[in-house]
């Protein structure tokens, strides 16, 4: 099946996977394709480099998504039907944004904002891209302006923090952990508040008091958002297990990465997260039948040239050799899921660059599956 | 090569996928031959690299010997945080209990920057001369660009927000640990890919900005080492198609691209030292293909 395909009926489409992958190429061609077929689609992205912002004619992207202009593709030969609309996640802007959006008041509102620990680690660590990464989704989807959203997810090297950094983060505010701290009342409470005086006590001697002071007022001014958070948390599980709702699996034919993205198809298995299956990188492929070189017959077609055949020859046969890799990687990850058909994507001729780049991806994805094995075919050596 | 293997830390950055892990792996074995005491350090948990110079299946979290005088270590949060407990606490059983306690393991989860702290912290603790059997060289095989920046603040970040007390001690000796440069170099690894380029521009100058620190090294990693002329290009499209032409042409314009890309990363980064890895087109990643980068790499 075509993507085109898979996408019948879903809404979002989330593209997950190790670094270095083709993610966020793959997530900017899912867009521009379903955008092609009429539908209006956001695109959200994590792309430090902004070289993304650059390959669909943006300026910038910022924390909204912004219409990408459709005559830019038309160069192309890209009819677009729909519209593609693109952002790029600020984590630190987004988490402001939901402070803003959850707090009952102004007064905690502003004591979250500008609390010291909140400032100086709301934007800069691991996890918080994740977080609001999700945030946005939700955000997005609950707005109702887009048929689609195509969410790339942030490069991690374990690429399920993405799933695990908002429980961790909303599983503590909704826990009983931050009610011992923040609000002991009642008997029972008043034993574990001995309990957490004690914890105290030793991260004291640990950390020094001055952290520990900022620490509680930070999880006790976010107390004040803990009820919407939690319903943020079941909105946003039940958005990620919705049956609108697809991962696509994106991996490069390599093996750490193939290890990468049958661990990561297990762990969404096991959490009842809807998959849409793989697709493969830059794939080198090798020929059905690899017909011999007659070296003379080509030096004959390069003017004699004997040098060049030699070295096209070598060339040749490094590139048969990592297609026979390729084809041992992909073979490990249909031998776990067999029921599975990968989308192989060819590397393609000098990388993937620019708008053109983008739409040579884009017409793979979206082929029919025997267009796509006549294209595989053709970059096959 | 002297010059880096000098210092006590190497750390390892760069973007996903761009083999910072053979980098690191490489870099251990050519100070292991040179006779230093070495121990590469793995932040998550993967089994290949490990896997690679190493046959057996000890506990990757613990210090091991993989050859001849390398060792090898995954840091995981957690177990880092109960070894740092019982370092600090005078009463074992306190620690034991306070690692095991649900308020404590819960409230460090979600602290953040805790979880990157606990372990630069380790890793800070490897690079210690005291101790029975210290390290001459500890090679970090660091998180990509984005959270390995993250690790290499969060330190400074903690020592400024704890102000006083052995947090802000320790969080201010680390970082001045990580911000001298006799002592840690930063390397950065990059393909010659667009993306992978720009986001090593990008690293660069955030070090400078946000840490005030420099690369030490940028290892280009993965090149194409075939070689076709512009001339060479054009009489391979005239001739008519066939797997060996293909194969040379593909090849012609995958090195072409990369060129250009490479010249692209040593104009942006003038002024810091540059080596390039070969791309390797036979099999996996094994002990022997480490070997040949690592001494592609001293040469």
């Amino acid at each position: 099946m075509s993507i085109g395909e898979r996408m019948v009926g879903k809404r979002i489409c989330i593209c997950a996977g190790s670094g270095g992958v083709g993610k966020t190429t793959t997530a900017a061609a899912v867009a521009l394709g379903l955008a092609a077929e009429g539908r209006r689609v956001a695109l959200v992205t994590i792309d430090p480099a902004r070289r993304l912002a650059q390959s669909l004619g943006l300026e910038q992207m910022g924390n909204t998504p912004r219409l990408v202009e459709p005559a830019h593709f038309a160069g192309e030969g890209i009819e677009m039907r729909g519209e593609l609309w693109a952002m790029m996640l600020d984590p630190k802007r987004t988490f402001d944004e939901l402070i803003d959006a959850l707090a009952p008041d102004a007064a905690t509102r502003e004591a979250i904002l500008a609390n010291r620990i909140y400032q100086e680690l709301s934007g800069a660590v691991a996890g918080s891209q994740e977080f609001t990464a999700v945030a946005k989704l939700y955000e997005l989807d609950a707005s109702d302006r887009f048929d689609a959203i195509v969410l790339d997810t942030p490069p991690s090297r374990n690429a399920m923090d993405f799933l695990d950094a908002p429980d961790r983060l909303t599983g503590f505010l909704q826990g009983r952990a931050l009610k011992m701290i923040t609000a002991p009342t009642g008997g029972a409470a008043a034993i574990a508040a001995r309990g957490s005086g004690l914890v105290f006590s030793a991260l004291r001697r640990i950390t020094g008091v001055d952290l520990l002071a900022d620490l509680s007022a930070f999880f006790g001014v976010l107390g004040g958002v803990i009820d919407g958070f939690s319903e943020r948390a079941n909105a946003v599980s039940r958005l990620l297990g919705d049956p609108a709702t697809t991962f696509l699996i994106v991996t490069s034919p390599e093996p750490t990465s193939v290890e990468e993205a049958i661990f990561l198809r297990r762990r969404l298995d096991q959490a009842d997260m809807p998959v849409g299956g793989f697709v493969v990188n830059r794939v080198r492929m090798l020929a059905r039948n690899p017909p011999t070189v007659d070296e003379s017959a080509l030096t004959a077609e390069l003017d004699g040239d004997d040098r060049l055949a030699a070295r096209s020859m070598r060339a040749l046969e490094d590139l048969r050799a990592l297609a026979r890799r390729d084809a041992a990687g992909l073979r490990h990850l249909s031998s776990e899921f067999a029921d599975e058909r990968p989308i192989l994507v060819p590397q393609l001729d000098g990388g993937v660059s620019g708008v053109a780049g983008l739409v040579a991806v884009q017409r793979i994805l979206f082929a029919s599956r025997r267009a796509r094995s006549a294209l595989l075919a053709e970059h096959a050596f | 090569m002297d010059d880096l293997l000098a210092h006590s830390l190497l750390v390892v950055t760069g973007k996903g996928g761009v083999g910072k892990s053979t980098v690191a792996a490489a870099l251990g074995l050519a100070a292991s031959r040179r006779g230093l005491r070495t121990i590469v350090v793995e932040v998550a948990a993967r089994e290949d690299i490990s896997r690679a110079l190493a046959a057996d299946t000890a506990s990757a979290f613990d210090e091991r010997s993989v050859a001849n005088g390398l060792h090898h270590i995954s840091i995981e949060p957690q177990r880092a945080m109960e070894d740092y407990l019982r370092e600090r606490l005078p009463v074992r059983a306190l620690a034991g209990w306070l690692s095991r306690s649900r308020i404590f393991s819960t409230l460090t989860a979600a602290t953040p920057g805790m979880r990157e702290l606990l372990t630069i912290g380790k890793v800070w603790e490897l690079c210690q001369p005291g101790g029975a059997e210290p390290y001459d060289l500890v090679v970090l095989d660091a998180p990509s660009t984005g959270h390995g920046l993250a690790m290499l603040q969060a330190p400074r970040t903690f020592a400024s927000v704890a102000r006083v007390g052995p947090v802000a001690r320790q969080g201010q000796a680390i970082a001045s640990f990580l911000g001298d440069p006799r002592r840690t170099a930063i390397l950065a690894v990059s393909s010659a890919e667009e993306m992978a380029v720009s986001e090593t521009l990008q690293l660069r100058s955030r070090l400078r900005e946000e840490l005030g620190l420099e690369l030490s090294l940028i290892v280009a990693n993965a090149i194409v080492r075939h070689r076709f002329t512009g001339d060479d290009e054009r009489k391979l499209r005239a001739a008519p198609r066939s797997p060996a032409q293909h194969g040379g042409l593909f090849m012609a314009s995958w090195a072409r691209h990369q060129r250009a890309q490479l010249a692209r990363l040593r104009r942006g980064t003038a002024g810091v030292a540059l080596v390039t890895l070969p791309f390797v087109f036979g099999s996996a990643l094994d002990r022997a293909s480490l070997q040949r980068l690592s001494r592609e790499l001293e040469r």
